[in-house]
């Protein structure tokens, strides 16, 4: 495409805060991304703390919630504040924007060979949006009556009458409002990452050379311009019924002893217009992790990724499948029955693909010369979750199983260690993996090997237990246990997971503090330090704007020629080197690798 | 003064972490030279936690079944709940397996390949008969699984009602309580719409209705033994859930229609009090509320919301008593009476 891009004189603020610049932006997302999730983290353990000691006081909590927590108790109505914004903080802003948004925008133009994305503008404005919307989200929380409170997944009824609940009022308008405005970031970012790597792929690099980061970003972002728009929608109409006295999603209802007006609506129509985004939407979160640790796992392995194609059929089988099983968040709904037969079916095929891809990161490891840095030992957690998490969706997905464990604590810990920490895994292992490519210097070794230990330990600590506690009936979204005696054995295990929480929330400072320190004092980063095949490695350890100096390189093979043997069996391709970039021509008597 | 103090603290432990930053920078640089990112004594350590992890994690588990199998909820108390019971055992073991299996396998490659001096990796990209393998296998076992699944799921929520038609009782759901209105001799209930609540009709039920004349309010559930019910959810504000955990029902209350779901109660709660699994759970949540100075616990059945509904979401709950037929008739012949008063 254009090749104008090193040309323009850059001021402070077209480098810094303006920029057009993919790389830029990708830290902008990852800082906006990481500050959103620290507040996250922290109203996971105020309302952690509230479940192991209902009752107690905690001059902490009146010191952070103010009237919410009078006497420094939790009032029940900032609990399920908390909850809220806790599930839609992690969920988009971490998860979505912080993931995609930073190793798309990173990894694209460079792994590809473009100079940046097809349009520099409409990605800055991509990164402005999710930041205005960072800013109103975090502004929700100090309206009168408190954020949006009804949980992450808003409900109408109770999100669509402010007189229902203390947070579906203001609160609700501005999460509404934060959501658009998020969307419409996400829709810019999905259509960039979408037309770069279709239309500015470097000579000879065929779809099917391209690495599994990328197609992984490619698919996710199929799948976000296909499934935001519904959220939108959803939010719409939510709007309208709130504002304009339209009865989309309300009918037949008396609340706060006042009979409201609106006729023939229905909640349901919203369940399925949120869930048709809802749920792409895990995997919109779980796909640029799996493509991550398909990266990271082949190049410190010192060997290809196993089942290049089988990987990328699976990453097509889950994100067509995962257009059709939305249902199975309805399955009690009062949905037909037969329609929840479906559901089911389709719920349990999307396990097939997944399962392949699980066997062949494992079977990527076998006879492996495994480099063991922070990023290989995330992305190993990361197996271990995906499989640990993925069972129990089976589990969820069966619609008679699910009559039972539906919004109990069953589901908290299936979709916790799926996302909270398969996919965290994936941007933590991505940070520690590309922080050369975003800081130019390195981050501490040690301080990334304490940090994934007591996460790892911890995280598996806080969530593991929740199977049992769904098992034995507990619900969801309670703001305490101690109103049902059949509870009172579950509040030792309570304890133990805030106690992990606890633990798992302080070993993050250990992350940040790395993070920050090693941005100025870490030591400076060599061109290719984990001597990968891709060709964000070629380019000059310091930032340029249009990536590379002169020509952008030729690609003659796949990302995963590592310990390949030369046509003789003699040594490797180039000789005493146990890779070979993609930049490097096929060998007298070579065969491509896949 | 203590915020003074902290505040140092924090500063010193701050200074001492950059000093241990840059000690093991440094000494990772002496090892193995300013090329290598990691040296092979770091993959042995690595991969040797891995392992050591890998058997504490399956350790754990088997602890945590031990510890906790007795807070699982106790048999199911109707009857398909039995079939329900059967498919998650199944389920959860094959899920087990899976977990048991795939994660050692995991953990002991991340350790037996650890990147030692002298370790080479081996070229192998691919291989389409193991794909194949591990797309059969688990699409077989999962054919399985959907197929019993789907069989008892139409059970459930169609069940054969030729002999033996269900009792009607409607569960009326709202911020924060729950009533239950019993359809009476007629088994049919009266027409009810949110917008007839006046007064004393806090249901909203059509007094007019021929159909409601029989019909009685209750603010406890009681159940006849052996008898199948057919639950018909109202909600007058907001969406709620009726979980009924111990006979695995459970269906959402939404407001604008009509939802139902049905089961048999086959336990009565005086039998559930006398089961040995029950009776060791009551006296376990009873010990602990001795220590706490709370009154002691007799089992029973409990209507809980389980769909978030404002703030007092955590304390919506309804006791459920499931009885003989002698005594439920009797409870009904009560009821009546009241409601004709």
């Amino acid at each position: 495409m254009s090749d104008d891009h090193g040309h323009h004189k850059e001021t402070f603020i077209t480098k810094y805060i303006f920029s057009q610049d993919h790389k830029m932006i990708a830290k902008q997302f990852l800082v906006t991304g990481m500050i959103m999730g620290v507040i996250g983290v922290l109203m996971s353990i105020l309302f952690r703390m509230q479940l192991a000691w209902p009752g107690e006081k905690f001059p902490i909590l009146e010191l952070l919630l103010g009237k919410w927590a009078p006497d420094g108790v939790m009032s029940p109505d900032i609990y399920l504040a908390l909850v809220t914004i806790h599930g839609t903080i992690m969920v988009f802003f971490v998860l979505t924007a912080g993931l995609s948004g930073t190793f798309s925008n990173l990894l694209i133009p460079l792994q590809i060979g473009a100079r940046d994305m097809a349009s520099g503008f409409l990605n800055m404005l991509s990164y402005w949006f999710f930041f205005l919307s960072s800013v109103i989200m975090v502004a929700s929380l100090f309206v009168e009556n408190g954020p949006a409170a009804a949980g992450w997944t808003i409900y109408p009824p109770l999100s669509a009458v402010p007189s229902a609940m203390k947070g579906s009022g203001m609160g609700m308008t501005l999460w509404l409002v934060s959501m658009a405005i998020f969307i419409i970031s996400s829709l810019l970012g999905s259509l960039n990452y979408i037309a770069t790597i279709i239309n500015m792929r470097t000579k000879g690099m065929s779809m099917t050379r391209l690495p599994l980061t990328i197609w992984a970003f490619f698919v996710t972002a199929i799948l976000g311009v296909l499934s935001f728009p519904v959220l939108l929608s959803a939010a719409l109409l939510l709007i309208f019924d709130r504002s304009m006295g339209t009865s989309f999603y309300l009918s037949d209802l008396f609340i706060n002893g006042e009979l409201l007006q609106n006729q023939g609506g229905s909640p349901i129509l919203f369940e399925h217009l949120f869930w048709f985004l809802g749920h792409p939407e895990v995997y919109i979160i779980i796909l640029p992790a799996l493509g991550i640790t398909s990266e990271i796992i082949s190049t410190n392995s010192r060997k290809p990724i196993f089942g290049y194609r089988a990987m990328i059929a699976s990453i097509l089988a889950i994100a067509f499948l995962s257009f059709i099983v939305w249902g199975h968040h309805m399955f009690l709904t009062g949905m037909s029955p037969f329609l929840g037969s479906v559901f089911t079916f389709t719920t349990l095929l999307i396990a097939i693909p997944s399962a392949v891809k699980a066997f062949n990161y494992i079977t990527t490891l076998w006879k492996g010369n495994l480099q063991m840095t922070p990023a290989m030992l995330f992305s190993i957690g990361l197996v271990s979750t995906f499989v640990t998490g993925g069972v129990t969706g089976l589990i969820l997905g069966d619609s008679a199983l699910d009559i039972n464990v539906h919004d109990t604590y069953f589901v908290v810990g299936h979709f916790h260690i799926v996302m909270g920490l398969s996919a965290i895994f994936g941007m933590f292992a991505g940070v520690y993996h590309w922080y050369p490519k975003l800081y130019m210097r390195r981050m501490n070794k040690s301080m990334g090997y304490v940090h994934f230990w007591v996460t790892f330990i911890c995280a598996y600590g806080v969530f593991f237990p929740m199977h049992f506690l769904g098992l034995a009936g507990l619900p969801r979204r309670y703001y305490s246990n101690v109103e049902f005696p059949m509870f009172d054995t579950l509040a030792d295990i309570n304890v133990l997971i805030t106690g992990f929480a606890i633990l798992g929330g302080i070993a993050q400072l250990v992350f940040l503090f790395n993070f920050f320190y090693s941005i100025w004092g870490g030591r400076k980063a060599t061109q290719n330090p984990w001597k990968g095949n891709t060709l964000e490695w070629t380019t000059p350890v310091e930032h340029m704007h249009g990536n590379w100096p002169g020509e952008i390189p030729t690609v003659h093979r796949w990302a995963y020629d590592y310990s390949k043997p030369n046509a003789d069996d003699t040594d490797y391709v180039i000789p005493g080197q146990d890779y070979v970039p993609q930049t490097t021509p096929l060998a007298h008597g070579e065969e491509a690798g896949h | 003064m203590t915020g003074l103090i902290i505040a140092i603290v924090a500063i010193l432990a701050i200074l001492v972490v950059l000093q241990v930053m840059r000690v093991t920078s440094l000494s990772s640089d002496l090892q193995d030279g300013k090329d290598n990112e990691v040296s092979s004594k770091d993959n042995d350590t690595q991969g040797t936690l891995l392992l050591l992890f890998g058997i504490g994690f399956m350790i754990a588990f088997v602890w945590m079944l031990i510890a906790w199998g007795d807070v699982l909820l106790p048999k199911a108390a109707s009857e398909h709940g039995g079939d329900y019971d059967s498919l998650m055992s199944i389920s959860m073991w094959m899920c087990i397996a899976v977990f048991v299996l795939v994660n050692p396998v995991l953990f002991y490659f991340a350790f037996k390949y650890r990147g030692l001096k002298g370790t080479k990796a081996t070229y192998y990209e691919h291989n389409n008969k193991l794909e194949l393998i591990w797309t059969t296998v688990p699409a077989v076992v999962l054919a399985v699984l959907i197929i019993y699944g789907l069989t008892t799921w139409s059970n459930i929520t169609n069940p054969d009602n030729t002999d033996n038609e269900p009792m009607i009782v409607e569960l009326y759901a709202q911020q924060f309580n729950w009533t239950a209105r019993y359809s009476g001799e007629d088994n049919t209930l009266g027409y009810a719409n949110v917008a007839l609540i006046e007064g004393a009709n806090f249901l909203g039920v059509d007094l007019n209705d021929e159909r409601a004349k029989d019909d009685f309010i209750v603010k406890e559930l009681y159940l006849p033994k052996g008898k199948p019910v057919k639950f018909r959810f109202r909600s007058q504000d907001i969406i709620h859930s009726a979980y009924m955990p111990h006979f695995r029902a459970q269906m959402n209350c939404v407001p604008g229609l009509i939802t139902e779901f049905q089961f048999t109660p086959t336990v009565t709660t005086s039998e559930m009090r006398s089961d040995k699994y029950v009776m060791k759970q009551v006296k376990n949540v009873n010990d602990i509320r001795l220590v706490k100075g709370k009154e002691v616990w007799e089992f029973d059945y409990v209507l809980l919301c389980n769909k978030i509904c404002g703030s007092a979401h955590y304390n919506m709950q309804m006791p459920i008593k499931v009885v003989e037929q002698a005594e439920y008739d009797q409870w009904v012949a009560k009821q009546s009476q009241l409601a004709q008063n």
